[in-house]
């Protein structure tokens, strides 16, 4: 059991939340992640990423969008309440070292998985230039926490309501064509966009790291769930990654994998909109 | 065959003991008909998870009871992997003392109620068995295991279990890491001499593969549970979602977190491929995940559980052990309307239990013997829609000394599905070896241990399947239970 220390909305479907788990705030890195369970019997075991920690406090922070079944339960606890299970820290923890410069490209919730590894790369003596992209300024989170770390900060809405009208392609293009050109790219978002980032970086051969948020159960290596097709090799992403040479990994594969459960899900998640699930 | 109700089996069972005399001559025992299993009706159960496998009445065991012939050499002990008293406790039931069998039983084993149910009998103690080989039948030996598990029931629906007695603390602390077979044998008999200890589970519930892994319908959940509330019971401390090599090392654990010895018992659990085309589909899923989503997420309880599972109308499975016959009858229960089970050599060389296979095919089942798939088909949405496969024969024994099957060229041939699920086995995890430098490991990935389980770190033991590779309850308790004996001395001396 976990409780929540602290609750607070960052946009109409993202949320943040400060939980006790005083051995995951001590053991954890840059790049990894937890995972979750509302009920210990019939709940399902979600992946969410430690986007902060405090290890003196011992607490973790996680920033979700509530899109399913999990997620908009979970946002409906408050500061207080108990997160029956969780577990962690998952994942192989991001390469950090100084490269030089490092482009660090978020799309919409992406920018909470984001964060933790632009502080890093930051601390470890990187130049880092931050491109954020969201359909428009109500969806843009973490706005001034990436501020403060960024030496460049570039903002992309799809409306223009804030900072540059355009894909988060569109400024990573420009940096790739510049000289010297980055000597990494980090994306994180979206599937398609991670796609579209890898694809915009490939002419220009920059590095490019992503974190993939496929469907997982245990989050161990144990049940083969979450794999991913990588050059010409499988691998599972909850041991191996999340991250990988994004200029390698099968995205259509990915994508579609992800919409294993399409029907069943738009079942449960009209039943939790009912609001009998809580 | 025609299923006889667990009522008709009874029924016969009280005549053929009005017929027997007090004194049997071993031709008498042998005349006595092995009793049969009372099992659900097939049609009913291909829809429900209940155990399919119901017991023995009295009667049925007191009569199987008595086809033991309480051999001088009980060659049927030396066919079991812990060496249970078995002619002991077979007689014990004949006499009706029910409570010394389980006594008996219980010096040896600590998981009768499991055993009982899941052992592979046939290639184990039943094997040797004197009645089986006169009557020329592994299948007529006495049934060991049947009564193995009527009194273990018998003790548990009468509350009789006691806790064991516990010895004065000793002030000496265990970790114990993994909550299978192995983990939990390993902490009663640790607990037992006063020792501290402490399990670690990566999932939310304790059990090991006897929860995930192994369904209801075969082994219900209650069964494993009971095991667990009786080492909380004993003092035993439980830490679930908890994963050793993450939130904690084993060397945190041992130099900051004042541990004195530690137990790994984390299994085997990762899951093999084929590496054949199309395997990454939607729709294909490892044993391990489709048996997971179904019994420890309960997916199979539509109404309540959160974890969906695919809703699949033609499933093939692709492997002959017991997780293979696992999965296809889950499957079969979930709704598929038609299950294949595709294995390359013939029913003589699957692994799996042969109780398991005969309820199988009961379920209807559709087995596919000799061959194997060569690609998995998809529709252009990346959905499987169908699988490739070749016909097999048998040729010249290889290694293991199973005819090596060979693929017919040109003999590929199409079945539409919706559904794979890929048992072919598991390997180690490598979580424990990554993150724990100087534990060795041989090239399977299983960590080395010693006849007494103990690894090439001191104070660190290892046991059951993370040591043997993926193998069986019995081993991983039998293994538990002399790592336990020696963590035990070596406490002791410190
Ligand atoms: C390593 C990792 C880290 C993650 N970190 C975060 C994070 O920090 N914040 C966050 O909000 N989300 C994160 N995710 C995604 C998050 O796990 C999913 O959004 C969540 O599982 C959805 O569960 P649900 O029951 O609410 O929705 P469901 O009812 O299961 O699904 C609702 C909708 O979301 C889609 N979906 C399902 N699973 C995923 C997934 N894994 N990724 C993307 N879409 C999905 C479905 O296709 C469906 O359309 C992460 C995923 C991974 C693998
Ligand atoms: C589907 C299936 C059917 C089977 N059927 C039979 C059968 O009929 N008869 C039979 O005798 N055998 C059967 N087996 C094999 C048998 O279940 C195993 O041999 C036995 O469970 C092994 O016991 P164990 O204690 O070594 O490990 P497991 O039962 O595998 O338990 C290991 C535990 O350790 C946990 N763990 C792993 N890593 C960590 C970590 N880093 N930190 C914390 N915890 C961790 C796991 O979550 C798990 O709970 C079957 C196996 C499967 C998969
Ligand atoms: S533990 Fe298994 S092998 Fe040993 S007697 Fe019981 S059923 Fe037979
Ligand atoms: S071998 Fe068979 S008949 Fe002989 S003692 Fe053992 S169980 Fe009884
Ligand atoms: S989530 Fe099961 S192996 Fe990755």
């Amino acid at each position: 059991m976990n409780k929540i220390r602290e609750k607070k909305q960052l946009s109409e479907t993202v949320f943040l939340m400060r939980v006790e788990a005083p051995l995951i705030a001590r053991e954890r890195k840059a790049g990894q992640f937890i995972i979750l369970q509302l009920c210990e019997d019939f709940g399902e075991r979600i992946p969410l990423t430690i986007a902060d920690a405090d290890p003196a406090a011992g607490t973790i922070t996680l920033i979700f969008q509530a899109v399913g079944k999990t997620t908009k339960k979970l946002a409906l606890m408050n500061a207080g309440e108990k997160i029956a299970a969780l577990v962690g820290p998952l994942g192989t923890p991001t390469h950090i070292e100084n490269f030089g410069t490092v482009v660090c490209v978020g799309g919409g919730i992406g920018v909470a998985p984001l964060h933790p590894i632009a502080q890093a790369m930051k601390a470890a003596g990187n130049k880092v230039i931050i491109i954020m992209g969201a359909r428009n300024r109500e969806l843009l989170i973490l706005e001034n926490e990436m501020r403060a770390i960024a030496d460049e900060l570039i903002i992309c809405t799809d409306d223009g309501s804030v900072g540059r009208k355009c894909l988060v392609t569109e400024p990573l293009k420009e940096l790739c064509e510049q000289d010297p050109k980055p000597d990494l790219a980090v994306a994180i978002g979206p599937p398609v966009m991670m796609k579209f980032c890898a694809e915009t970086t490939r002419p220009y051969s920059v590095p490019t790291q992503v974190s993939l948020n496929t469907i997982m159960v245990d989050g161990t290596g144990m049940c083969g769930g979450c794999r991913v097709t990588v050059g010409d090799e499988t691998k599972f992403v909850c041991v191996d990654g999340p991250e990988f040479d994004g200029h390698l990994v099968d995205f259509d594969n990915m994508i579609n994998r992800l919409s294993s459960y399409k029907k069943q899900e738009a079942h449960s998640c009209k039943i939790g909109l009912e609001g009998d699930s809580q | 065959m025609t299923h006889l109700s667990p009522e008709q089996l009874a029924q016969a069972a009280i005549r053929t003991l009005e017929k027997t005399s007090e004194t049997l001559t071993p031709k008498e025992r042998m005349a006595i008909p092995a009793q049969e299993m009372p099992t659900q009706d097939p049609a009913e159960r291909r829809s429900n998870m209940n155990e399919v496998a119901l017991g023995y009445s009295p009667e049925q065991a007191r009569a199987e009871a008595l086809r033991c012939l309480q051999c001088k050499t009980a060659p049927c002990i030396a066919g079991c992997p812990v060496g249970i008293d078995i002619p002991g406790f077979i007689q014990a039931i004949a006499d009706g003392d029910n409570k010394k069998a389980i006594d008996i039983i219980k010096i040896d084993s600590l998981l009768p109620a499991v055993c009982g149910r899941v052992c592979p009998q046939e290639t184990q103690c039943q094997a040797p068995c004197t009645v089986g080989k006169v009557l020329k039948s592994v299948d007529k030996a006495v049934n060991i295991g049947r009564l193995e598990r009527y009194v273990a029931d018998w003790e548990r629906e009468n509350r009789l279990i006691e806790i064991p007695a516990i010895k004065p603390d000793t002030g000496k602390k265990v970790g114990i890491i993994g909550t299978g077979p192995a983990g939990l044998t390993v902490a009663a008999d640790i607990r037992r001499e006063g020792h501290d200890v402490t399990l670690f589970e990566a999932f939310h519930k304790p059990g090991g593969v006897m929860v995930y892994g192994i369904p209801e319908f075969r082994l219900p959940k209650a069964i494993v549970q009971q095991e667990i509330d009786a080492l909380t019971a004993m003092g035993c401390e439980l830490k679930t979602n908890f994963v050793i090599g993450r939130t904690r090392k084993i060397q945190d654990l041992l130099d900051e977190d004042g541990f004195d010895a530690l137990f790994i018992g984390t299994g085997a659990g990762l899951p093999r491929f084929m590496n054949i085309e199309g395997e990454n589909l939607v729709g294909v899923y490892s044993a391990n995940e489709y048996l997971t989503r179904s019994n420890l997420m309960r997916a199979y309880d539509k109404q309540r559980a959160d974890t969906p599972i695919f809703d699949s109308e033609k499933v093939a499975v692709l492997g002959g052990g017991n997780v293979a016959m696992d999965a296809a009858r889950t499957a079969v229960r979930l709704g598929a309307k038609e299950v294949h089970l595709i294995y390359r050599r013939t029913e003589v060389e699957m692994p799996a239990r042969v109780e398991e296979v005969h309820h199988a095919k009961e379920e209807g089942v559709i087995f596919h013997m000799l061959e194997n798939p060569k690609r998995i088909l998809s529709d252009e949405k990346g959905w499987v829609n169908g699988i490739e496969c070749l016909r097999y024969e048998l040729g010249e024994p290889d290694d293991s000394g199973r005819r090596r099957p060979i693929a017919i060229e040109g003999s590929e041939f199409e079945i539409d599905l919706d559904t794979v699920i890929v048992a072919i086995g598991n390997d180690s995890n490598p979580l424990i070896r990554q993150t724990t430098p100087g534990l060795e490991t041989n090239k399977w990935g299983n960590i080395v241990a010693d006849e007494n389980g103990k690894s090439s770190i001191d104070r660190i033991y290892a046991g059951g399947d993370i040591v043997l590779g993926a193998a069986t309850v019995i081993l991983a308790m039998g293994e538990g239970r002399k790592a336990a004996a020696a963590m035990n001395e070596m406490l002791a001396n410190i």
